[in-house]
């Protein structure tokens, strides 16, 4: 009765994994939660670039990790949306936060006003942005995503297949890197 | 899909319902089982038995007055409770509490009494929102504007952060073993062969002490303890400040011996029993909720029996203890795969 659970379940993972493709980008749900998410997201990016006070800041930054791991998920890359959360958001994150913190950084003010080159050279970035948003939006416009690599078994069949080596390249990094943090952290006596 | 979503709010109701009644309830257990383990009698005025305590308690702390200090950061200070509720409740949405075979719902079929069982990444999921936890402590440490708050806070996120390290390790040889991220496989594997703490027992104990640490839990509640930096990273939140607080930390610590319970002992099922139906609904849900009352009684029964651990030695017992055991644990899981006797 209960023996071929967890096998059929391999087996089905794959049958699974082309309905969340086919259900994709369709519904009324799908259409509310992206746009309700893509707002939230880009409120509070600009929240985190223009408030004066550097905690909120941070925090707004992990506001909007957390919407784009929500755009992940509607993608269908359901691995993707939880390291994106587990790791920018849950350590990277904090890990701003304890340095904002500690290094007491006050709530700006203006020091002097902008330059007019600096301010010309701003307001011509956000039309060049705008622009091309706008050109990415004419030339998608009504395609369906393709369909991403984002569920664990996805990205775990390309971790230890085509990408073995870059894998463990990245880990030596991350090796050297801890390796590297500690000595410079290490007070000579 | 209305219907679907009637259901989800069924499930999410049924939890809910659950897991906040568990909350005063451990309050009672917590204080009339300090009182029996300190051989003295406990609150016993307030209804038989004192069952009424914890309820005059949550009104006694929703009407107190609620003390904001002078220069603090007034939206952080009053958003910091609301974050460790918050990402205390959402973990729930992965863990099975019951079996769902063959039983129909407004016409939907029950796969498992799970709130979101598609999700196919179920554990990593709890992980990702449990790592949002530390959030709550570093913004109440630093936002009230206390020198012994932010200590206290630091200490306890660095504390977070160790032992959730060695709590993901120890989980990943039952996943390793599994083949799978969503619980409700974990449950289905233990069906067919044992309950996972027998081969990976040491898999179970580090998971049960970095479980203790993630809760803030004696042995290892150093940044709440009363004598130490006055309660730490909460010293300064008054009524439903402080009240949010400790329903976070009770709600942790549902979740984490519900989590013990699914990945070690077998989640809802009885070996040899098959429960189908309406019928098998209810007794696996009864029997996941006697194993789950029994980490609870240990979370309770380990803090008024040990000592707590100083902050150098929580810190060492971490990472040079617990995540070199909990590697060994994985490795121990991979060769057994290996040779087939898993």
């Amino acid at each position: 009765m209960c023996s071929g659970v967890v096998e059929s379940h391999r087996f089905s993972l794959d049958s699974r994994l082309s309905t969340l493709d086919r259900n994709l980008g369709g519904g009324v749900m799908e259409t509310a939660v992206f746009f309700v998410a893509g707002a939230v997201a880009v409120i509070s990016a600009l929240f985190a670039v223009s408030h004066r006070d550097p905690v909120v800041n941070v925090l707004s930054l992990v506001v909007t990790m957390f919407c784009v791991a929500v755009n992940y998920a509607l993608l269908g890359a359901s691995f993707l949306a939880a390291a994106q959360i587990l790791v920018y958001a849950g350590a990277i994150l904090v890990l701003f936060l304890f340095v904002v913190m500690l290094l007491n950084a006050p709530a700006e003010h203006p020091v002097h006003e902008p330059r007019p080159f600096q301010r010309v050279a701003g307001t011509l970035t956000a039309l060049a942005a705008g622009l091309g948003g706008v050109v990415v939006l004419l030339t998608f416009h009504g395609q369906a995503p393709p369909p991403v690599p984002g569920t664990a078994v996805q990205i775990g069949r390309m971790l230890v297949g085509p990408y073995f080596f870059a894998f463990e390249l990245v880990s030596v990094l991350l090796l050297a890197a801890l390796v590297g943090a500690m000595v410079l952290v290490k007070r000579k006596h | 899909m209305w219907a679907e979503l009637a259901v989800t709010a069924v499930k999410l109701l049924v939890v809910a319902t659950i897991v906040l009644t568990i909350v005063p309830i451990m309050v009672w257990v917590e204080r009339r089982g300090a009182a029996f383990i300190q051989d003295r009698l406990g609150p016993n005025r307030v209804g038989p038995w004192g069952l009424f305590q914890p309820i005059i308690d949550v009104v006694k702390l929703l009407f107190k007055e609620r003390v904001t200090p002078t220069a603090a950061n007034k939206l952080l200070f009053w958003l910091a409770p609301g974050i460790a509720v918050f990402v205390a409740l959402v973990t729930f949405i992965v863990i099975p509490f019951g079996a769902g075979k063959d039983v129909k719902l407004f016409g939907v079929e029950l796969s498992g009494l799970t709130v979101a069982p598609q999700l196919d990444v179920g554990v990593l999921y709890l992980f990702a929102l449990g790592s949002l936890s530390v959030y709550g402590i570093v913004l109440a440490g630093w936002s009230s504007n206390n020198k012994y708050s932010l200590l206290g806070g630091l200490r306890s996120s660095a504390q977070l952060i160790s032992y959730e390290l060695a709590m993901t390790v120890s989980v990943l040889g039952v996943l390793l073993s599994t083949g799978s991220l969503r619980l409700d496989d974990v449950v289905a594997r233990q069906q067919q062969h044992v309950w996972n703490f027998i081969p990976q027992l040491l898999g179970f104990i580090t998971f049960l002490v970095a479980a203790f640490a993630e809760t803030n839990r004696l042995p290892f509640d150093l940044p709440e303890a009363e004598t130490e930096l006055v309660a730490g990273y909460h010293v300064e939140y008054s009524a439903m400040g402080f009240g949010a607080f400790m329903m976070s930390e009770y709600i942790n610590m549902v979740t984490a011996s519900a989590l013990a319970v699914t990945l070690f002992f077998g989640g809802w099922s009885l070996p040899g029993v098959h429960l189908t139906g309406w019928f098998g609904l209810i007794v696996s849900m009864g029997v996941f909720l006697v194993k789950m009352s029994f980490f609870l009684w240990l979370f309770v029964w380990v803090r008024w029996s040990l000592p707590r651990f100083r902050y150098d030695q929580l810190m060492s017992l971490g990472w040079k203890g617990l995540l070199p055991l909990a590697t060994l644990n994985l490795v121990w899981v991979g060769v057994a795969m290996t040779m087939g006797w898993l």
